[in-house]
């Protein structure tokens, strides 16, 4: 077990969106996370992620096996395709990026600046990233937008490698990624309950 | 630096404020000898200004703030470095280009060594201030303007002691007093704020 979720609580912009949630994920394992757009997807990625302090609840994972890609790609607009890669291996500690480049076909471009890519191969270059980070744990929220069906079946892929090398992920998405040996996990049950206003005064406030 | 507008913007500003300083006071060079120190020292204030907003902004709207939280360099780490380069590109520009400009100012002689001195002590200090103030209000909506209200008071001690000594070496006094203070609210900002922006930024990423 990689990552254990017990009992979380998270809130966004102070209004509890999740709670009770609970899941534990193998080394080797993939699960799905699905639910409507505003139930709090980002937000507990976010927080397994350790960028948010949870409500109630613990997150157990090794800090160190995490790596978290979200909607922006962080990419540099004026750095080439290699040179964004490269910053992000040396922020990891890390090297070779020809595996991530060959990966996601971006051989053709690697000296092209970031900010002449198409929307599609940007979020190819930003999921490359994972790649070089030799993390196990993968966190991504959203990793398809503004991909084409190939572009899909190379996340796939890439993703399917990861696993079979002991690796994990969380993904939060809305299609089918053709993956089937992934776990699906439906965040709606796990909706907080409106807070119960005890305060008479409270619920002007 | 390949971004653009981080490396001459400071440069240029500091020198535009400096040649339009004799439109406005009038040519006598007594006048200008007097005010010289004390007009260059709010040049590179107002000049380290121009250029905080963009320490992390633009790493905020890429995402690669959150990304680089998420990385294992340590937040304090990222802060001090942004510092750094914040300095490299507009600090010690104007530490260089300082004495052209005191040429402009019609500085008096003995006061060139002392202001360049001043300026070499002083400006960290401002890089290190301003990456705090930049902490602050990264993701706030121009957050610019803000930023240099927040930042301003926090800059009034490198200011005083800085042109303290600069006016002083135009004099011809011993500047040991304020250099020794100067030095001491660099090292202090160097040595403590670091913490405090991000501590301050991992809140603001939340």
């Amino acid at each position: 077990m990689v990552l254990k979720v017990s009992d979380l609580t998270i809130a966004r912009g102070g209004i509890k969106v999740l709670e009770g949630v609970s899941f534990e994920l193998e080394s080797g394992g993939a699960i799905v996370l699905r639910g409507p757009n505003g139930i709090g997807k980002t937000t507990l990625l976010r927080t397994i992620a350790g960028l948010q302090p949870p409500l109630a609840g613990r997150v157990d994972a090794d800090p160190d096996s995490l790596v978290y890609a979200g909607h922006s790609d962080g990419l540099k607009a004026t750095l080439t395709v290699e040179e964004n890669l490269m910053f992000w291996a040396q922020v990891f500690g890390k090297k070779e990026i020809s595996q991530a480049i060959d990966s996601f076909e971006l051989g053709r471009l690697v000296n092209r600046p970031a900010g002449l890519l198409s929307a599609g191969q940007k979020r190819r270059l930003g999921l490359a990233r994972l790649l070089v980070t030799g993390r196990p744990v993968w966190i991504l929220d959203e990793p398809t937008v503004s991909l084409d069906t190939d572009a899909v079946a190379m996340f796939a892929s890439a993703v399917r490698a990861h696993l079979a090398r002991g690796g994990s992920a969380l993904i939060a998405t809305h299609i089918d990624l053709g993956l089937p040996e992934a776990k699906v996990l439906e965040v709606g049950p796990f909706r907080a309950r409106a807070a119960e206003i005890d305060d008479f005064d409270e619920a002007f406030l | 630096m390949r971004a653009g507008g981080g490396f001459g913007l400071g440069l240029a500003f500091f020198l535009i404020v400096v040649t339009l300083v004799p439109f406005g006071v009038g040519p006598q060079s007594e006048l200008l000898a007097r005010i010289a120190s004390g007009i260059l020292w709010l040049g590179a204030l107002l000049a380290c200004l121009l250029s905080l907003d963009r320490i992390l902004a633009l790493d905020w709207e890429d995402g690669s703030l959150d990304l680089l939280a998420t990385a294992p360099l340590p937040m304090e780490a990222i802060v001090s470095i942004k510092a750094l380069a914040h300095w490299l590109t507009t600090g010690l520009p104007l530490v260089l280009f300082a004495p052209v400009f005191g040429l402009l100012l019609s500085l008096p002689e003995p006061g060139y060594m002392p202001l360049v001195l001043s300026l070499l002590l002083g400006t960290p200090a401002l890089s290190v201030i301003g990456t705090f103030g930049a902490a602050l209000t990264v993701g706030l909506k121009r957050g610019g303007l803000l930023l240099s209200l927040l930042v301003l008071p926090l800059y009034v001690p490198t200011l005083i002691f800085g042109a303290e000594m600069a006016r002083r070496g135009v004099e011809g006094l011993d500047i040991t007093t304020p250099l020794l203070m100067l030095a001491g609210i660099t090292c202090g900002t160097i040595a403590l704020l670091p913490f405090a922006s991000a501590a301050v930024l991992k809140v603001n990423l939340r």
